[in-house]
């Protein structure tokens, strides 16, 4: 009897070096949430402050973005975050179908050749710095659209979309074009066997079976589009009025704090109300981010049988 | 071997090679499928039988670096001849796989795939087809208050009928079953095989069974496949009883131990 219990007992140093490294990876983990927590503690704290010299409605809903007006500064983010969404609307506009359907390409109709060519040099253009899409924005893109519509300047809603949306594009191709080609072949097998078109069966049967990971890339992107500002600072035109149309000129939230954090007083109302946008732009992001996250998940479980 | 009326053939191999990349795995098959009848493929695994099926509604086509030769004739017709519409074919030759595959829809939608497939728009036949496929394949009971249930929540059994019904719902004239009933106990096997037994009435059936006692049991004819070369092909009975190759009595007398 002895004999075999001294076999199942743990000796002492495993013991010690499973806790070790389980203390180990608990550790790096903890400390990663912290510092999100942190982040938001900071911005929280300081950004807050704004209110107690600014209303919430001026700041929410007030167009009219002046802190360093001399008789009364103005503290409202509407033209700010009309830019943000302008952008965010218009990239995932280009993005969306753009991206679908160079996913569907490379995963239903392109031969694995061009497959392992193309996929790569797509997920190459992630990788691009965005301040070189913003020189190429400045450069090439904002004089040919401001030819091409008669326009003054070109720097404006529009060609930021287009810059941002080139910068959304590969994460919607790769991982729609992931999630494409992981759905099981049974599904193409039996939709084909039942007299499908190859246009049929990506419409009713793979699209939808993929449609939540689709989706989820989606997401991912919008919160890329939502957070980027170096591409945006280039291109956008940096107006602080409110935007009329895709042509104007506009000043994203992020562009705007990168624009003014060099020349605020730390601990003024303009450097707090910087620290309140931030905040917004947080939560912005950290939502879409979670909600793509749970969609994700549901992708991955879903044909688990 | 088999002799049929020459208007009774559905389906003719007439020397068809068939390779996966640089391997050959079909080798010169002559065969022919009689009208309203149920024809059983055996052999040892990895013999070719689904290869073999698969060649009748075209499904080879879709595994890139496949190559065949030789005609397939379906009504006296070469489906591998230029002119012959795929899709077409593909309505007319159901299909059911080996392993249970439905689609990651409702009950419902899954049988009336088909359907909508055709552009069928009239709501009350696609639901009348619908019920009507469900209880040729004997599943309609258990589901008929369930149909926007997920596919995915019935058992094997009931996965593998709804893919029957499915197959069923566009009223195929062939049906083709690949060991339609691998995954299944006994007692829906034998419900599946009663409802094979009522459809060679309007349909041509073909169906891979590793089962002996199942080919034994349903079948009309059986064929038997070793090497990716028919052996022999008769009536069932003959061939499990009088088996004229030392091969095929060998595999018999082997299965049934
Ligand atoms: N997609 C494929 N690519 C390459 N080779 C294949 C492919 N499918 C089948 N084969 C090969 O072809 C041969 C015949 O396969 P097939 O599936 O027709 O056999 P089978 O008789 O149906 O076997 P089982 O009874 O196990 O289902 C096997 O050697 C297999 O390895
Ligand atoms: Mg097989």
């Amino acid at each position: 009897m002895m004999k075999y219990w001294a076999r199942i007992t743990r000796s002492n140093y495993r013991n010690i070096k499973e806790k070790s490294i389980e203390v180990f990876f608990s550790a790096i983990s903890i400390t990663a949430l912290l510092i999100l927590i942190g982040i938001f503690v900071f911005l929280f704290i300081t950004g807050i402050q704004a209110f107690s010299e600014t209303s919430p409605a001026e700041f929410f809903l007030g167009n009219d973005w002046n802190p360093s007006a001399y008789t009364t500064p103005r503290y409202g983010t509407l033209g700010l975050v009309t830019g943000t969404l302008m952008v965010t609307l218009g990239s995932l506009i280009i993005a969306i179908p753009l991206g679908i359907m160079s996913a569907v390409y490379l995963s239903e109709i392109a031969s694995p050749k061009v497959r392992e060519i193309v996929k790569p040099v797509i997920e190459m253009i992630a990788s691009i710095p965005s301040v070189v899409l913003g020189l190429i924005g400045i450069l090439f893109l904002s004089p040919l659209i401001a030819g091409i519509f008669g326009l003054s300047s070109g720097l404006n809603a529009f060609t930021s979309s287009i810059i941002v949306g080139i910068m959304v594009l590969p994460t919607i191709i790769s991982i729609s074009e992931d999630v494409l080609t992981s759905l099981p072949q049974e599904f193409r097998e039996a939709s084909l066997a039942l007299g499908a078109t190859r246009w049929q069966m990506i419409k009713m049967t793979l699209l939808p079976a993929a449609l939540s990971g689709i989706i989820a890339s989606i997401m991912l992107g919008l919160g890329r589009a939502v957070g980027e500002t170096m591409a945006v600072l280039m291109v956008a035109g940096n107006s602080r009025a409110m935007p009329r149309s895709f042509f104007d000129p506009i000043r994203p939230m992020t562009a705007n704090i990168a624009i003014e954090i060099k020349e605020v007083v730390k601990g003024s109302l303009h450097y707090e109300a910087l620290f309140a946008i931030g905040l917004v732009l947080f939560v912005m992001t950290f939502l879409v981010n979670f909600i793509s996250d749970i969609i994700i998940e549901r992708q991955v479980g879903r044909f688990k049988w | 071997m088999v002799k049929l009326e020459k208007n009774n053939v559905k389906v003719e191999f007439r020397g068809v090679n068939f390779c996966y990349n640089e391997e050959q795995i079909l080798f010169n098959v002559d065969f022919k499928v009689p009208s309203n009848r149920i024809t059983a493929l055996i052999g040892p695994s990895g013999c070719g039988k689904s290869t073999l099926i698969r060649c009748i509604n075209r499904m080879n086509e879709v595994i890139p670096m496949s190559r065949m030769d030789g005609q397939v004739l379906y009504n006296k017709e070469n489906i591998y001849d230029k002119h012959v519409d795929v899709v077409e074919l593909r309505r007319r030759i159901g299909m059911v796989f080996q392993k249970p595959n439905p689609f990651p829809m409702s009950i419902f939608d899954n049988v009336a795939y088909g359907l909508r497939l055709q552009n069928v728009k009239d709501k009350s036949m696609i639901r009348e087809t619908v019920k009507e496929s469900l209880v040729k394949a004997d599943l309609w009971v258990e589901v008929k208050d369930r149909l926007d249930l997920s596919a995915f929540r019935l058992s094997g059994g009931q996965q593998q009928r709804l893919c029957i019904a499915r197959a069923l719902a566009v009223n195929p004239d062939v049906i083709l079953l690949d060991e339609p009933c691998s995954a299944l106990d006994p007692i829906a096997t034998a419900r599946i095989e009663s409802l094979l037994k009522k459809l060679k009435k309007e349909e041509t059936i073909v169906i891979v069974t590793h089962n002996m006692h199942q080919a034994r049991r349903i079948s009309d004819y059986t064929c038997y496949l070793f090497g990716g070369k028919i052996i022999e092909y008769s009536e069932t009975e003959e061939i499990f009883n009088n088996p004229q190759n030392k091969l095929t009595k060998d595999y018999i007398s082997g299965e049934f131990g």
